[in-house]
């Protein structure tokens, strides 16, 4: 934590006027605050511009309050925090900074978490009891696989995706051209979870046998004599197909985290061990590997994280189809498909809860590391 | 444990990320083949798929689902075999133009306001002392933790009563909500590590704690705001789950990847329509990415928890 510095107290030579002109300031900020709100919130107002123009407007609208409007209220509340006595100034004006972040996050994060675990219990049918909701989710064969299903993406794709990232980080580190290398592994970390599921529906794609595939895979699976595979409908394939589509896009950051901490490594570690004979890669695995744990486990933990909570992924490849659903996708689908927001929050608890051990294991690794929270 | 603290001490200072090669010192550049054929391997493995439906997106629609898109390297330089065409329907007929002008309305206030509000926030909880700074400042880390699934059903309900479903407003305040405690978070670990020197001079000659954030703070905060708002963008422009909830697929507000999620499900077979449409949505975050990519390493270096 920072150290916090007092101030000096600032001497308002206070005439009324000066009060009075920062008073009705404020008021003319809220109020234009309040109108380009109104403005945001109206359709009617902006449809008589034509979709295109009206939908700008309220783009420049809507920046100009959030970021405009956001300054003037922090300035003009300011200025009035500074007409009181110094003392109430320096403890009031903290929480000028803090508090409409606060106010945000929660209407955003703390108050609908804490919604959604009293609606998993409350939200069942006449005469049920508190557990129904969890009761139906343990006992719906289906969700059981989708749960299975997350365990298997926990399990192969942070491993897959660490394993490509680490090999590629400890070969690349020794090639000229390093960076441009990189970025071939790193570029699929921008792209989209919809974009790759489409890039991957079509390395995928199926075509009876005989006729040409235009899937590359299996392409190349018929130029070797096998038979086309449907990737995305063959039971149990089509779940690891939807791994690798996650593997391929969280490699690049598996290799930039450890190619940073692989570069960390004291160069007289590296050395010692090569002037006690061993060769470049026992070297990697018996020296550098060890040092760089730490984000090793960043790494596992993030990408984990990540897996618990894939959607896009498997919502625009398979829908849950073919035994493939995964528990993010089977909530979304409780709530727009069989509005059965009950059943929805219950699946968001369990997967709030299966987030959590790994959450902690990754801060813990991190406070180890000095990134103290 | 040193090498740790080198490569992850960086981290929250946001600063000493060096991109460039300065392999396992002591080692020289190895000339293996067997290394470098390695990672030509990897290398042109996780190119091939993107590579595939740009090349895709820009055969008629015959050669697609006739022949493989691989099948242009027999005759690569014969430029009658390419075609535009595919790129004009989307964007006009599928409507993937105004997809990606609501993509555009949506992302750019949604990555702005977020910063904003952070950054007071983030200068607040390392610069000041408060009552209950500590606990409140506790909170914000905690919500890294928690899925936003966890808030989709009460804020869905609380949008209906309000008439928010379906507005971009509601969707800009949702991606600031979601994003604000990584915000928070990357900011305060790097405003916090500013020197103390500058604010005690800065105070001595009179400046309020406010213009110690506007002339200190934020400008030299700058490398920490950057990487945090390409990340926000790059997420923000990415995310079907949030859009598809309170935005919804009404062609007026649907932005990029929900339109091409529905073009999946509508013309799952018209592969030259789904990869021009799949490039479309694409381009915007490659040039953001290739262009700006220093910033964000450093973003990722420093935390990559989210929502």
């Amino acid at each position: 934590m920072a150290g916090a510095l007092e101030p000096q107290a600032q001497v308002n030579s206070g005439s009324g006027w000066l009060i009075l002109r920062d008073l009705v300031l404020a008021a003319v900020v809220v109020i234009l605050i309040w109108l380009g709100l109104g403005i945001l919130r109206s359709e009617t107002m902006l449809s008589g511009l034509g979709p295109f123009v009206g939908k700008l407007v309220q783009a420049l609208v809507a920046l100009a309050v959030g970021v405009v409007g956001i300054w003037a209220l922090f300035i003009v509340v300011n200025s009035l925090v500074e007409y009181l006595p110094a003392r109430a100034t320096n403890a009031i004006r903290p929480f000028v900074f803090v508090l409409p972040a606060i106010a945000v996050v929660s209407l955003y994060l703390v108050f609908p978490a804490v919604g959604t675990i009293i609606q998993s219990f409350t939200e069942v049918p006449e005469g049920e009891g508190l557990l129904y909701n969890y009761a139906q989710a343990f006992s719906d064969p289906k969700l059981l696989l989708a749960l299975r299903n997350n365990a298997i993406w926990l399990v192969l794709a942070p491993a897959g995706a660490l394993l490509i990232g680490l090999t590629f980080a400890g070969l690349v580190d020794r090639i000229k051209r390093e960076a441009l290398a990189k970025i071939f592994i790193f570029l699929p970390l921008c792209i989209s979870g919809a974009g790759a599921a489409v890039i991957w529906r079509f390395v995928y794609e199926w075509r009876p046998p005989g006729r040409p595939q235009i899937g590359i895979l299996n392409a190349i699976v018929t130029l070797f004599g096998g038979d086309p595979i449907p990737w995305l409908q063959e039971i149990p394939t089509n779940t690891l197909a939807l791994v690798v589509v996650m593997i391929w896009l969280q490699a690049g950051f598996a290799m930039v985290i450890l190619s940073a901490a692989i570069k960390g490594v004291p160069t007289e570690l590296v050395e010692a061990a090569r002037i006690d004979g061993a060769g470049e890669f026992q070297t990697f695995v018996r020296v550098v590997l060890p040092s760089i744990r730490g984000s090793m486990i960043t790494v596992f933990t993030t990408i984990a994280i990540a897996v618990l909570k894939v959607f896009d992924i498997v919502y625009v490849t398979t829908n849950g189809n073919f035994d493939t659903d995964v528990i993010a996708n089977r909530m979304f689908n409780e709530m727009f498909r069989f509005r059965n927001f009950g059943f929805a929050t219950a699946l968001a608890v369990i997967l709030f809860l299966a987030v959590v051990p790994i959450m902690v294991v990754n801060v813990r690794n991190l406070r180890q590391q000095g990134i103290g929270v | 444990m040193t090498a740790e603290t080198a490569s992850a001490g960086a981290a929250p200072s946001l600063a000493n990320v060096s991109q460039d090669a300065t392999r396992v010192p002591g080692e020289p550049k190895s000339r293996s083949w067997l290394v470098r054929a390695l990672v030509l391997v990897i290398a042109v493995a996780w190119t091939v798929p993107t590579a595939g439906l740009l090349i895709s997106s820009l055969r008629p629609e015959v050669d697609v689902s006739g022949t493989g898109w691989w099948t242009i390297f027999a005759h690569p330089f014969e430029l009658t075999q390419f075609t535009v065409a595919n790129y004009e329907r989307v964007l006009t007929a599928e409507g993937l133009f105004g997809a990606f002008i609501n993509s555009l309305i949506v992302t750019i206030p949604a990555t702005v306001i977020p910063i904003t509000l952070a950054a007071f926030a983030a200068y607040g909880f390392a610069w000041t002392r408060f009552r209950g700074r500590s606990f409140l400042f506790a909170i914000v880390v905690g919500l890294l933790v928690v899925p936003l699934q966890m808030s989709l059903v009460p804020l869905l309900r609380l949008y209906g009563n309000y008439d928010l479903v379906g507005t971009f407003v509601g969707v800009w305040l949702a991606h600031t909500g979601f994003g604000l405690p990584l915000a928070i978070y990357l900011l305060y670990n790097y405003i916090s590590q500013l020197p103390k020197d500058i604010f005690e001079s800065a105070y001595i000659d009179g400046a309020t704690p406010f213009t110690a954030f506007t002339r200190l703070v934020l400008p030299l905060s700058f490398p920490a705001i950057a990487s945090f708002a390409i990340f926000q963008f790059l997420w923000v422009w990415n995310d079907l789950l949030v859009s598809l909830v309170f935005l919804g697929t009404n062609p007026d507000v649907a932005v990029l990847t929900a339109r091409v999620s529905q073009l999946v499900g509508s013309r799952g077979a018209a592969w030259h329509l789904l990869t021009a449409g799949a490039f479309v949505s694409m381009v915007v975050p490659l040039i953001v990415f290739l262009a700006l990519q220093r910033f964000f390493v450093r973003g990722l270096l420093a935390g990559s928890v989210k929502g």
